[in-house]
């Protein structure tokens, strides 16, 4: 036991977990191989992660560092509600941007209704009440 | 998030002492040639971490959160497969294989049953996003290590850390879009979520028996939820690696970021709720259930349109009929036969998979005394099939349970008027806690088993 651990680098449990969930993705991927669509499935699974890792974090990471110039007391200020808009728009996005391909007005019997209005409006009202919230403090502390 | 060149107050900058290089398994000159070959980069992006927030209490907390609540969205996902009725074959994917969960038959009561279950998957799922995202920037520096591994261990972990971030990033991303109709990903959702959610509920397993010690031990050390911005220091280096090398000064305390990801989710719920709620149906801000179609009686929510459906209004005049069979009875009635068998009214949701529901008033005939009208006392079955020729869910099959509760209706009237062509007139099945796709509309025959 001792030698699979030196070797390994973790306990004989730790082996068998990581196998058994590679296991389990592995046999997924033999079910999905026959698919059409097999391709896409597996693009859109490795590209989530890779978009997060590699596009969603470095520009919200750089955004936040180009914020560092703001001074100390604004700085939340303009994070905050740049981070509750951003979230929005993230989460809604296909509503906010008016996706899809008639599916929307097929199932409701409406027209898609644009929502980046109202996108607009929710992420205006953030930064003014942030910007509300900043004056009243300054005031206060002057 | 939290990064900043010096600022006047604060803390200064605390130097954490490097870390004690952990011994290499074998093959230990692979693991030691990769330590040696750095990469370019690698050095600067390892120094360029600067939150002190990072570190295994703040993880440990959000990963606490999620661990609570992400089982509630992968057993209702599960529900909901379940509800659909596998037994008949009608639960998508079909043909699962050996990860098929135990299956029983879907109960009628409470009859809000899938409206929670349902309502409750869709509406977790798109709150944890926020906290979802705040876990994996708290752990993003791992993803940047060098060397990558020093065992065949921490690359097994690895590929499973691939499983999970890409799992929960693919299970969220294709419920967003399905619940929104954008389905643009071009490929089955059902398929895909499923199988996703598998991979995915793997990887957590495998995760969390491996971190769980870590977690409690994190949240047993001294907490940081009472510690102001102004004495919010980085924790000792740990094992994991998530202390940076080169903290700057905190620009937000550890509860800062907590109430920001908790915030986050709080407003995610303030603007989804109102799908699943009727008197907060307009809250629901920038979702596509926000909306009636109008103000009347009928204007409620409509997942399928009976012009989508192909169902015309020539079908569905004085020349319809429901056919209603068992062995080799057959009973055929039109709409004023229908309306003149003992009527009854009950007040039932219609909640859809993609989390929406809404609550009416519903009247017509007992699907237990249609099945009375062709001698099926008792059925254990019933398959219903619409005037609708094509689509996923042109017909249903209910079981006997079904078919014989109280309030299983052929509805032909809702709120006190006539069904509207889009919601099923002439005829439309309405049953406790059934998932809507199988409450099915534009009824024309009603076939009930022995």
């Amino acid at each position: 036991m001792a030698d699979l651990r030196r070797a390994y680098g973790a306990a004989a449990w730790h082996l068998l977990l990581t196998v058994g969930c590679l296991a389990v993705a592995g046999w997924v991927a033999l079910r999905l191989a026959g698919e059409p669509t097999a391709g896409r499935i597996l693009l859109w699974f490795v590209g989530a992660a890779v978009v997060h890792d590699l596009v969603l974090f470095p520009a919200y990471a750089v955004a936040d560092r180009a914020l560092g110039r703001a001074g100390r007391s604004l700085r939340n200020h303009v994070r905050v509600p740049a981070y509750a808009s951003a979230l929005l728009f993230l989460v809604y996005l296909p509503g906010v941007l008016g996706l899809g391909d008639g599916t929307y007005a097929a199932a409701t019997g409406l027209a898609p209704e644009p929502l980046l209005g109202r996108w607009l409006a929710l992420s205006a009202g953030f930064f003014a009440v942030s910007a509300l919230l900043y004056a009243a403090r300054r005031l206060r502390r002057s | 998030m939290p990064t900043d060149a010096p600022p006047p107050d604060g803390p200064a900058p605390v130097e954490v002492a490097p870390r004690a290089r952990p011994a290499y398994a074998a093959p230990a000159r692979l693991w030691r040639a990769l330590d040696r070959h750095r990469p370019p980069g690698v050095d600067v992006v390892d120094r360029a971490w600067r939150s002190p927030v990072r570190g295994p209490w703040l993880t440990s907390v959000l990963g606490a959160v999620l661990l609570a609540t992400l089982p509630l969205v992968i057993v209702t996902g599960l529900l909901d497969w379940i509800a659909y009725g596998p037994r008949f074959d009608q639960a998508f994917p079909r043909d699962v294989g050996w990860l098929h969960p135990p299956v029983f038959d879907w109960p009628t009561r409470p009859a809000w049953l899938f409206r929670l279950t349902q309502g409750l998957h869709v509406t977790l799922g798109i709150v944890l996003v926020p906290v979802v995202l705040a876990k994996l920037w708290s752990v993003v520096p791992k993803l940047f290590a060098w060397p990558p591994a020093r065992s065949v261990a921490q690359v097994l972990e690895r590929l499973s850390l691939l499983l999970l971030v890409g799992g929960i990033l693919f299970q969220s991303v294709t419920g967003l879009l399905n619940v929104q109709y954008a389905y643009l990903f071009g490929f089955d959702f059902y398929t895909a979520h499923w199988y996703g959610a598998w991979i995915f509920t793997a990887a957590l397993v495998t995760h969390v028996a491996i971190k769980l010690p870590r977690m409690v031990t994190a949240l047993r050390g001294p907490g940081f939820a009472r510690t102001p911005v102004g004495r919010t220091a980085p924790e000792p280096a740990d094992p994991d690696g998530l202390v940076a090398r080169r903290p700057g000064p905190a620009t937000m305390s550890r509860r800062g970021v907590l109430a920001l990801a908790g915030g986050g989710a709080l407003l995610l719920a303030a603007l989804t709720v109102g799908q699943s709620v009727d008197a907060l149906r307009r809250t629901a801000l920038l979702l596509p259930r926000s909306r009636r179609v109008d103000d009347g009686p009928t204007g409620f929510p409509v997942n399928r349109t009976a012009a989508a459906a192909g169902v015309t209004a020539d079908r569905t005049g004085p020349g319809w009929r429901l056919s209603l069979r068992a062995g080799d009875r057959t009973v055929t009635l039109d709409r004023a036969g229908l309306l003149a068998l003992p009527q009854h009214t009950a007040t039932l949701p219609i909640a859809c998979v993609e989390g929406w529901s809404t609550s009416q008033t519903w009247t017509g005939v007992r699907l237990r005394d249609l099945a009375a009208l062709v001698g099926a006392a008792d059925p254990a079955a019933a398959r219903v099939r619409s005037l609708e020729r094509s689509g996923l869910f042109h017909r249903a099959t209910l079981h006997g349970g079904q078919v014989t509760d109280p309030d299983a209706l052929l509805a032909l009237r809702v709120n006190g008027v006539d069904l509207s062509p889009d919601h099923g007139f002439p005829a439309r099945v309405v049953v406790p806690a059934l998932p809507g796709v199988h409450c099915t509309k534009w009824v024309e025959e009603i076939v009930f088993d022995g």
